[in-house]
This record gives structure tokens, C-alpha cells and sequence, in this order.
């Protein structure tokens, strides 16, 4: 009984997380419009967007290989789990111990390399442009996301998401300068991985100054509902990752009662609301940077996460 | 010996023929030796090229030289052959490129001879000379060859809802290495539809060249037409003309300065010049029933009288740009990540903008103090004060300042007109034309100097017209502009120039 329970809070999970995507990107964009002083479209405008593509026909070009065609369900699946892996609501859930944060910077790259590819097949200037870009910011956004890991394992003493978070929900955490340094090279590497400006920006028609856009220009119907549909959620496992972790109030624990796990529900809706705020008016304030600053960006972002990591070595209370 | 070398035009003028009945400024058949002495002084930088255009076995090119004289020369050449100007003076080179397209003229030298205009869409060739069979032939990109080199190719249909014109970029990983325009996509026959229309049929045509200039077509057409016919209009239709001009002006730098930084991804600035430019379109439409003020400047005059309301709608427009403007430009000003973008970002040189002859903010950001209003100018901009902003550093964020200090500039000269503006008839009738007249008009449009020759046959309608839209020198700038540059800055240094398809491609 309690395996059915504890399974289906785990199922709750991966269907909320996929739910709430679409949700939180019309929410930063409709507040985003709302700071512009426009009206912007509804909350539930990607929703629509979505069903429209899922119904559309897929327009293929001669040349695409199988890899173009099966690349936008790798993307999503690699997503999803990743995605579903965050603790949102509550900690311990059935299959946190594969919510491994290495595994989860893996399921990433590997959806990324695919998307690389893809952006190649075809042959088309802007696929290669959008993947050279994307590659090079990678290069950078992963060594310092795995640096991220490495403060965090060091002041947790695990990998593991659950423990992290229930770690980081405790007393014996205090302030420290690491985790500081960590939360900012964190949100640097959100921003870089998620395209948000000023790496690169997602409300833009301007295929020449596209990175994540120009390697899916060619895609159409349903295969580009699935590339948008892992973007959103890649937009919310970044949040509910700096929220577990950094903000890691409200979360249900293991074997809690329903009670908890509502109070941790609504606390992870409030996380979200907040962040996606900080997002939109951090967007809203600032422009695109050149595309040879990105690394200077990400490379700050390295260098944050780098010291948190040799802090550490120094002092352990640090 | 030196003075010999150094001709003024009146000079080259006076040698030639001078053709009666053209007004304002002189024009002069000449012979091909004047003609290679013009050139030279184009060649080496003393003159400027304002126009390059063609008839059946006539080549004309209008000329300012170094004391801001203009004129006309003109080159019979039978059966269609004439020395190139292009090959000494690169300006040229695609004026002459379309007047071969157009009329079948033979530039002899021309290094260049690939059509321009004519994409072998249009069943005939040179429809206005003699028209022939059309042999299509496949366009052929200028080769770039060398190690790591890759070709984009963008457009001519873009993603956004622009106009339609393609670009190659040939680039070593990010940087651009050459960048070749190719336009014509949106050529709609002009001037062939000018030829043998009415003068009203014209003006209307004329106000359809370029759809965010209708206001400075049109002028340029009146004055054109006046001109020729020495038709004398009314003091108040002046000053309502450049009420509408400084107000098309006004709409079109508000909206170019938001649009500028959107494409830096500051959506904020985009947001609230929109507003502002939105403003003064329905300020526009309150005063003269249009939201763009097309086909209200006529030969003769103005169609709509401003009324009371209408100066009220404009006199709380202007108050509200004058209170929130300041705080855009600061907000501009001071957002580092703007700048970052903006500053050393597509920096055109000063001496290829005097080479050019670059009207507008790209002539005047690089150094090139040139406005028709202030240079030949034209009523009633003699009498109203205003200044010229010229800066020289030729970047992306000198075209943005250029823009803000002339929306200053074009407040202050709205406030002027309405305070100043003299009663009486807004609208004369044309005097009648009794042989072939020929008139010119240079009118300050908001990109730049819109130069438009025609000639009046005896039935009064339109023989031959020429529009010149200030694209057409400031097109092949941005190729040079935006070497050296990365491919994903192109879009924000396109913007900053925001040269005209439709005026370009006729």
C-alpha cells in the first residue's frame, strides 16, 4: 500500500512538472508584457501553442536523416526525467536515488548533443551557426555546473538531491560564503542553459543572432511542439533546482502526511511565482550582450563556482 | 594650370548647352570630354554625386560640388554607349547598373555589368529603352575563396515582417568577412508608371515610393512640379508642409530608436518609443486625417487645412514627447548593456561617407554635415532655427544620437511652425505648362536627401520622372559597415542604418 502511495506521488511528480511548465513560461511572459506596459498574451497561451503544433503537419526537409526526426523525442524524454528527478514538492520520493545531480547535468548534455546534431543535419547555415554557438556556451555552462556539484557534495556530502535539499533545510547549514558563490554561478548557468537574455533571446526573429532558436528553425509540427515542450521544462527544473536547494523551505519529507505534502505544494507554487518575477524584471532591465561575451559571462560563472569549490578545501565551515 | 584642374560646375555648365525651361537649378548637355572632367572631380573627392539616371540615348547626373552648387549634366550617347562613371567613382555603380536595366544603356568600363534591378522576372528587358526578348541568366554572387571561409545566405524573405531583400555574408567563424546586398526584390515600376500620367495621378504615385516617407515624396514631387512650372504657392501651405515633414520625421527616428534597441534584445525602450511614435501617428491623423499624412502634400499646395483641433491634438503631442523623451534617453544612456551593443559597433568611416555623399543620420553620424533643409534648403526652413547635429564617430550608437538630436530639433521646429504659422490660402492652382518644362527638387526625408527630376510634356503630363530615395547611397555603406564585424551584430547595425527596400528597388 505504501509503495502504491509513495509510486504515486512520484507519478503526481512527473506529471506536475510537465503540467506547470507551459504555465511558468506564460507566466514570465505575460509579466514580462506586463512590465512592457502591454496587455500580452494569455497565461495559458503556450498550452495553446503546443496543442496548435501537436496538430500541425510536419514539413520535412529532403535531406533530413532519422536523427532529425528522432532527436525531438530524445530532447523531451531526456527533459522530462530530468525534469521529474528535481524535488519539487517533497523530498524522498520512490525514485530519488536516482536523482543524482551528475545524472541530471548528464540527461542534459546528452539532450543537448543530439540537439546539436540535429541543428547540423540538415545542412542549413543557421543550424550550424545556432549549433557552434550552443556548443561553445556549453563548453563553458557544464564544467562550471559540475563545479556547482562539487561545493554542494562538499558541504552536503552527497549528490543526491534529497539529501542536499534536506541537508540544506537544516539548521546546521548556516551562511556560508561557497554556497553564496554557488547560488550565483548557479543562476549565471540557468540563464546561458535556458537561452534567457542576455545570452541569447527567445522572443527574437532574428535568425542571425539566434542560438537555441537556429538550430530548431527547420523543425515544424509536432517535432517542434517536443523541442518547445523540453525547453519550458528545462526553464523549470533550473527553478526548481535553485529552489530545492537554495530555498529549500516548505519541502515535504519522506513519508510525510497529505498535509505537508499540500503546504509543500503551495510553498513550490510561491517559488516558482517569485522566480519567474526575478526573471522577468532581470530581463526587462537588460539587453542582449555580444555573442564573444558570453564567455566572459559563463567564464565569471566558472570562476565563482571554482572558488566556492577551493573555499571549501581551505575551511569546511566556509 | 590649377584653376584649370579645378573646375566649379557652373563652369562645366556654361560649356555646355544649357537646356531652357529648367528650374530650379540649371542643367546642360554636354560633351563626353565635360563629362570625363566631371567625373574626375568625383573621382577625387571634390564633388558629390547626388543622382545617376537614364532616358532612351540620354544619360543624366546631377552634381554638388565643392561650393554646394547644384546642377545637372546630361550625355547624349546614341545607341546607348557612354564612359562609366562607376568605374572611377564606385557611387555610381549601381545607379548606372539600373539605369542599364531600365533603359539599356551601355556604361562602357563599367566594372559591374551584372543586372541590379532586373531579376529576369519581368518578361522584357530594359523596359524603358527599347524593350527586348529577356534571356533569364543566373545571378552571380561575387566568389570569396580562402581557407575557413562560409557563406550565409539570409533572405530576401526574412523572419520578422520586413521587406524582402537577401544578403550574403561570407564569414570566417563569426566575423564578417564581406557582406553583398542583393535588392530589387520589391521593384513596382514607377517610373515606367510615372511616364505620360497626369500630374495628380503622379503625385499620388510618387507618395507610394517608400511608404514610411510618403510625406517627403510627396514634397519633393510639389516641389519638383512647382518648380518646373514656376507655380508660386501659398506661404501657409510651406509651413504646413514642414509641419507634416518634421512630424513624419518625428514618428519615423521614435520608432527607428525603439526598434534599434530591440534588436539588442531592450525590449523597454522598444515599448515605450513605440508609444511615443503611436502618439504622434494619431496626432498626425487628428491634424490632417491621415495617420501618415500620405497624398495631403500636393503640386499647389496641401489638401487639409489644420484646424483648431487639430493644433491642439499636435500642441499636447509635442508636450508629451518633451516630458517623457528625456527619460528614454537617459534610460538609453545609462543601461551599460545597451552601450556595450551600440558603441564601436558597425563603425562607417568618414571618407566613405563624403565619398558616398551619406544623407541623413548615416551621412551626419560619420562626419557628413549635409542637410537639404539647412543646404539648398527650401521654405520655410529659411526662417525657422534649427541645428544640424553631425557627429564623427560613425557607430551604431552616433546613428542612435544623431536620431535623438534631430527628434529635439523637429520638436522645437513643430513648436516654431505653429507658433508662427500665416493665415491665407492653403492651395493654387498649377499654372499651365506650354512646351516641356523641367523641374528638380531635393527634399530632407528622414533617411536622408530624396532627390526627384521629371520633365512636363505639353499636355501637362508627366514625360519622364526620376525618384532617388537616399538608400541608394547608404545601401553599399552597410556592406562596408559591417566588415570586420561578428554575423550576429548584422541585424543591430541593418537597423541603425534602416535604408529603404521599397525607395531603392523603384
Amino acid at each position: 500500500m505504501a509503495l502504491i502511495f509513495e509510486l504515486a506521488i512520484q507519478g503526481v511528480q512527473m506529471l506536475l512538472v510537465l503540467l506547470l511548465a507551459p504555465l511558468l513560461i506564460g507566466f514570465v511572459r505575460k509579466f514580462k508584457a506586463r512590465l512592457l506596459r502591454r496587455q500580452g498574451p494569455s497565461l495559458i497561451q503556450p498550452y495553446r501553442d503546443l496543442i496548435r503544433l501537436m496538430r500541425k503537419e510536419v514539413v520535412l526537409a529532403d535531406n533530413a536523416s532519422w536523427l532529425f526526426r528522432v532527436t525531438p523525442y530524445l530532447i523531451f524524454a531526456a527533459t522530462w526525467v530530468a525534469a521529474a528527478l528535481v524535488p519539487t514538492f517533497a523530498t524522498g520520493l520512490q525514485f530519488s536515488w536516482t536523482a543524482d545531480l551528475i545524472v541530471i547535468v548528464a540527461l542534459l548534455g546528452s539532450a543537448r548533443f543530439f540537439q546539436a546534431l540535429a541543428g547540423l543535419d540538415v545542412g542549413t547555415s543557421f543550424g550550424g551557426i545556432g549549433a557552434s554557438r550552443e556548443v561553445m556556451i556549453a563548453s563553458l555552462a557544464e564544467p562550471a555546473m559540475l563545479l556547482i556539484v562539487f561545493s554542494l557534495a562538499l558541504v552536503a556530502g552527497a549528490t543526491q538531491l534529497s539529501t542536499v535539499a534536506a541537508f540544506m533545510g537544516s539548521p546546521e547549514v548556516g551562511l556560508r560564503v561557497s554556497l553564496g558563490m554557488s547560488l550565483i554561478a548557479l543562476v549565471m548557468v540557468a540563464i546561458a542553459e535556458n537561452a534567457r537574455i542576455p545570452v541569447d533571446n527567445p522572443a527574437t526573429h532574428l535568425e542571425l543572432t539566434m542560438v537555441h532558436e537556429a538550430m530548431i528553425l527547420e523543425y515544424s509540427g509536432r517535432h517542434l511542439a517536443m523541442i518547445e515542450l523540453a525547453t519550458f521544462l528545462k526553464l523549470l527544473l533550473y527553478v526548481s533546482l535553485i529552489s530545492c536547494v537554495f530555498l529549500p523551505w516548505g519541502l515535504a519529507n519522506t513519508g510525510a502526511g497529505p498535509r505537508s505534502l499540500v503546504l509543500g505544494a503551495v510553498t513550490y507554487l510561491g517559488k516558482l511565482a517569485v522566480c519567474a518575477i526575478l526573471l522577468a524584471v532581470f530581463e526587462t532591465a537588460i539587453a542582449k550582450m555580444r555573442v564573444f561575451r558570453v564567455p566572459d559571462f559563463l567564464g565569471a560563472a566558472l570562476m565563482l563556482a571554482l572558488l566556492g569549490t577551493l573555499l571549501l578545501f581551505v575551511s569546511r565551515s566556509l | 594650370m590649377s584653376k584649370r584642374k579645378m573646375p566649379a560646375l557652373i563652369d562645366l555648365i556654361e560649356a555646355g548647352r544649357p537646356v531652357e525651361h529648367h528650374a530650379p537649378w540649371r542643367r546642360a548637355v554636354v560633351t563626353p570630354k565635360t563629362w570625363n572632367l566631371a567625373v574626375d572631380q568625383l573621382a577625387e573627392g571634390r564633388w558629390a554625386l547626388l543622382g545617376l539616371w537614364g532616358e532612351p540615348e540620354t544619360v543624366h547626373m546631377a552634381l554638388l560640388d565643392a561650393v554646394r552648387d547644384i546642377g545637372i549634366i546630361s550625355l547624349k550617347c546614341p545607341g546607348g554607349r557612354y564612359p562609366s562613371v562607376g568605374q572611377r567613382h564606385p557611387p555610381a555603380l549601381r545607379l548606372e547598373r539600373a539605369a542599364a536595366d531600365l533603359f539599356g544603356l551601355l556604361p562602357q568600363g563599367l566594372p559591374d555589368t551584372r543586372r541590379w534591378l532586373d531579376h529576369g522576372q519581368w518578361g522584357v528587358s530594359h523596359p524603358l529603352g527599347m524593350p527586348a526578348e529577356a534571356p533569364a541568366a543566373a545571378y552571380r554572387f561575387l566568389p570569396a575563396e580562402g581557407e575557413s571561409l562560409h557563406q550565409i545566405p539570409v533572405g530576401p524573405v526574412h523572419a520578422g515582417i520586413i521587406e524582402p531583400g537577401h544578403f550574403r555574408f561570407t564569414a570566417s567563424g563569426e566575423t564578417v568577412v564581406r557582406l553583398e546586398e542583393r535588392l530589387g526584390y520589391v521593384h513596382k515600376g514607377i517610373e515606367s508608371l510615372m511616364a505620360g500620367a497626369p500630374i495628380d495621378r503622379a503625385a499620388r504615385l510618387a507618395g507610394r515610393t517608400s511608404g514610411d516617407s510618403t510625406v517627403a515624396y510627396s514634397l519633393a514631387f510639389a516641389h519638383a512640379v512647382e518648380a518646373a512650372l514656376g507655380t508660386a504657392i501659398p506661404r501657409r501651405a510651406a509651413w504646413l508642409r514642414a509641419l507634416m515633414a518634421e512630424l513624419e520625421r518625428l514618428a519615423n527616428h521614435l520608432g527607428d530608436i525603439g526598434a534599434i534597441c530591440n534588436d539588442a534584445a531592450f525590449a523597454l525602450m522598444h515599448a515605450h518609443c513605440g508609444v511615443l511614435r503611436e502618439r504622434v501617428l494619431r496626432a498626425g491623423d487628428a491634424a490632417f486625417g491621415h495617420r501618415l499624412m500620405r497624398d495631403r502634400v500636393v503640386p499647389g499646395g496641401v489638401t487639409n487645412d489644420l484646424s483648431e483641433e487639430g493644433t491642439t491634438a499636435i500642441r499636447s503631442l509635442i508636450a508629451e514627447i518633451r516630458q517623457r523623451f528625456p527619460h528614454l534617453v537617459e534610460l538609453y544612456d545609462n543601461t551599460a548593456s545597451l552601450q556595450d551593443r551600440t558603441v564601436a559597433t558597425g563603425r562607417l568611416k568618414v571618407e566613405l561617407a563624403r565619398q558616398y555623399a551619406a544623407g541623413g543620420y548615416v551621412g551626419r553620424a560619420s562626419g557628413r554635415n549635409f542637410d537639404a533643409r539647412r543646404g539648398p534648403s527650401y521654405a520655410p526652413y529659411d526662417e525657422l532655427a534649427f541645428d544640424v547635429p553631425v557627429l564623427q564617430e560613425g557607430d551604431v550608437n552616433a546613428r542612435v544620437w544623431i536620431r535623438i538630436r534631430e527628434v529635439e530639433q523637429s520638436l522645437s521646429l513643430v513648436e516654431q511652425i505653429l507658433e508662427r504659422l500665416p493665415g491665407g490660402p492653403i492651395r493654387v492652382d498649377l499654372t499651365g505648362a506650354d512646351g516641356p518644362r523641367e523641374g528638380m527638387a531635393l527634399v530632407e526625408g528622414f533617411r536622408g536627401d530624396i532627390l526627384i527630376w521629371l520633365r512636363i510634356g505639353e499636355d501637362g503630363t508627366i514625360e519622364r520622372c526620376h525618384l532617388r530615395d537616399p538608400s541608394w547611397f547608404q545601401w553599399p555603406l552597410l556592406e562596408a559597415a559591417i566588415e570586420g564585424n561578428i554575423v550576429a551584430d548584422f541585424p543591430l547595425c541593418n537597423k541603425s542604418f534602416n535604408c529603404s527596400y521599397s525607395g531603392h528597388d523603384l
